[in-house]
């Protein structure tokens, strides 16, 4: 039996070290300047340059137009990441709503054409979606940043399973205590689904916050670059036989890292609870 | 308050399948009615007819003189019970009550003071700011009746309100909600599966089978004098004895078995016999009709005997602290004897 716990832990814990081996060499390394990571590789040792590091990435307009700092891009990407949850959440509750409550001609047709968007995710659709963007002179907009993104069926089918899933009574009684749709959709059906919102939310921030093509194709502006592809663009810069800064770049990997992190801390519980139990 | 009329309601659903055939059915001012079938009666679906939950194919509803065919449940001025009480999970149990009356735009004032009562009516004033979650199946159920009490509506609609609770909460609750609806006067529709539940509760019981009205009457009425054998067979318990018979001269033939009976029939008829009307003689008494025991029910107060006469089976009750005869007969009150036609079911 006690054996038996030792050999679990030691494989937890080598799970562990797989995962957060990367990630603690990463945040070691961002902490050295520059030349010594480019001579000696990465580092596991605490190297003293920590604050300088952040303080020069968070601050330190950079970038080809010199206008970019590493809080402008946080923000953008917090703009982008946000922007995409929550409008993926309002739009899936909405057309879930519409699929599950209203029996409308063709309803059935529409859900599965909401359905397919599953199968045409925006690297399939990316030449026409930018086509679209451009001619609508949304690109370099947060517009055209964040609204092709929401086009997927995702956050809908999971909304419909969840209300269909809400017992038909409650949806009686409320009719019986004189709750019209919309109503009926605030006061009873928004409520009841807060773990589920919290649940797609977090699915949705994270993918939001790592996007990285579309950004990088639909924003030439380097104001409206984020923080993803600012990382890359570091690495990029490499004029003369001058180093690549590796120690901001790794201090921005980091940077990257934290606001998914802190959601996922955040909202685990409403997580869990809304992907397994129901408070119905 | 007030009363509703039935006038030939239909529900014909696609397809043609007919789950309500043709009721018709008066319910006065402050009445309390039952109606009481087995599953898949159409007993339901009346009910929702009656609250809008369900479109009426054909013939009218109206509630306090106003024909509510074409209303919305919200304008029907009626409250319902769900059998799994339907409550709002995420608001409390005074929000519960309270959002009716919100949604009606009534004054914040009145919805205080209409809460308070209804929860002092239903003590459910411990548990006003608690989550329905956090209530036991009773507490639950009382706040589903207390959502139905605020509102003051014309008319309660109970969907068998009390089949998700154990036996013995059950039978408290059923005496409350007879004493509440008594309390409040409120004109009141109840659905039900279970005919105890139909017999304590009604002023008057509807017995629905297939869509159909079997019979319409105050429950002493329809157990003394059920209207046909699926009645006689589904109020009472244990269910009444059908016992195929012939009838000429002024004579019953139960196989050889001969009884002695004025009856205005001849030829096949089913004969309906309560347990308790029967008595178990000894064999050679004189009337009396052969009885060949098979098992015995001990309830405690009085036991059932499980036999046959002439091959059909019959459940007669015995009281516990008399000895069974070895060799029994049973007798029977002529007077309360029913007799069926054998081939309609309907009463002669």
């Amino acid at each position: 039996m006690n054996r038996l716990r030792i050999l679990d832990h030691v494989i937890l814990l080598i799970g562990v070290f797989v995962m957060l081996a990367p990630v603690v060499l990463a945040f070691t390394t961002s902490s050295h300047d520059a030349t010594t990571i480019h001579t000696q590789g990465l580092q596991f040792g605490w190297g003293g340059h920590f604050a300088e590091t952040y303080e020069e990435v968070l601050t330190k307009k950079g970038g080809f137009t010199g206008e970019i700092t590493g809080a402008r891009m946080v923000l953008n990407s917090l703009i982008l990441g946000i922007g995409f949850a929550v409008g993926k959440i309002v739009l899936s509750m909405m057309a879930a709503y519409a699929i599950v409550y209203f029996r409308f001609r063709l309803g059935t047709l529409f859900f599965w054409m909401i359905f397919t968007t599953l199968l045409l995710p925006l690297e399939v659709r990316i030449l026409p979606s930018y086509a679209v963007m451009t001619q609508l002179g949304l690109t370099n907009t947060y517009t055209g940043l964040i609204v092709p993104l929401l086009a997927s069926a995702t956050g809908t089918f999971f909304f419909r399973q969840y209300f269909r899933a809400v017992p038909e009574e409650i949806l009686e009684a409320a009719r019986i205590d004189g709750a019209g749709a919309w109503k009926f959709f605030i006061d009873i059906l928004v409520p009841l689904s807060r773990p589920m919102m919290a649940a797609i939310f977090i699915i949705m921030f994270v993918y939001g916050w790592n996007q990285y093509l579309w950004p990088t194709l639909i924003t030439t502006d380097e104001s409206l670059f984020t923080l993803v592809r600012g990382i890359k663009q570091i690495l990029l810069v490499w004029i003369g036989s001058q180093i690549p800064d590796y120690n901001q770049a790794f201090a921005l990997a980091i940077l990257a890292m934290l606001p998914p992190v802190l959601v996922v801390i955040v909202f685990q519980r409403w997580f869990i609870k809304g992907l397994t139990e129901s408070d119905k | 308050m007030s009363t509703i009329t039935i006038t030939d309601v239909s529900k014909i659903y696609s397809g043609g399948v007919r789950a309500v055939s043709d009721i018709s059915l008066d319910i006065a001012d402050g009445e309390f009615i039952v109606l009481v079938g087995p599953s898949g009666c159409g007993k339901s679906t009346l009910l929702r007819m009656v609250a809008g939950l369900e479109e009426i194919s054909e013939g009218t509803v109206s509630i306090g003189g106003r024909v509510v065919n074409t209303l919305d449940p919200a304008d029907r001025d009626i409250a319902m019970v769900f059998q799994n009480y339907a409550l709002y999970p995420h608001m409390s149990v005074r929000d519960n009550l309270a959002y009716g009356l919100r949604n009606r735009k009534t004054p914040k004032a009145e919805i205080a003071a209409r809460v308070a009562e209804a929860a002092r009516m239903l003590e459910l004033e411990p548990y006003l700011d608690r989550k329905p979650r956090a209530l036991s199946g009773g507490q639950r159920q009382r706040v589903a009746m207390g959502r139905a009490i605020v509102r003051k509506p014309a008319a309660f609609l109970f969907d068998e309100p009390l089949s998700n609770l154990d036996a013995r909460l059950r039978v408290s609750m059923r005496g409350e909600i007879r004493q509440l609806q008594r309390r409040v006067g409120t004109t009141s529709l109840y659905v039900t599966h279970d005919q105890l539940e139909a017999m304590t509760l009604a002023d008057r019981l509807v017995v629905l089978n297939g869509g159909r009205v079997e019979q319409i009457g105050r429950p002493l009425e329809v157990y003394n004098r059920p209207a046909s054998t699926f009645v006689a067979g589904f109020i009472g318990s244990p269910a009444m004895n059908l016992v195929q018979a012939r009838a000429d001269d002024g004579a019953l033939h139960l196989g050889e078995e001969r009884i002695l009976a004025e009856l205005p029939h001849r030829g096949p008829v089913t004969l309906g016999l309560r347990a308790e009307d029967l008595r178990i003689v000894p064999a050679n008494a004189p009337g009396a009709v052969r009885f060949s025991l098979t098992y015995v029910e001990e309830l405690g107060a009085q036991r059932l005997v499980h036999g046959q006469c002439n091959g059909q089976p019959i459940v007669a009750a015995h009281p516990s602290e008399q000895p069974l005869p070895a060799e029994a007969a049973l007798l029977a009150d002529a007077a309360r004897l029913h007799f069926f036609d054998t081939q309609s079911g309907r009463r002669i």
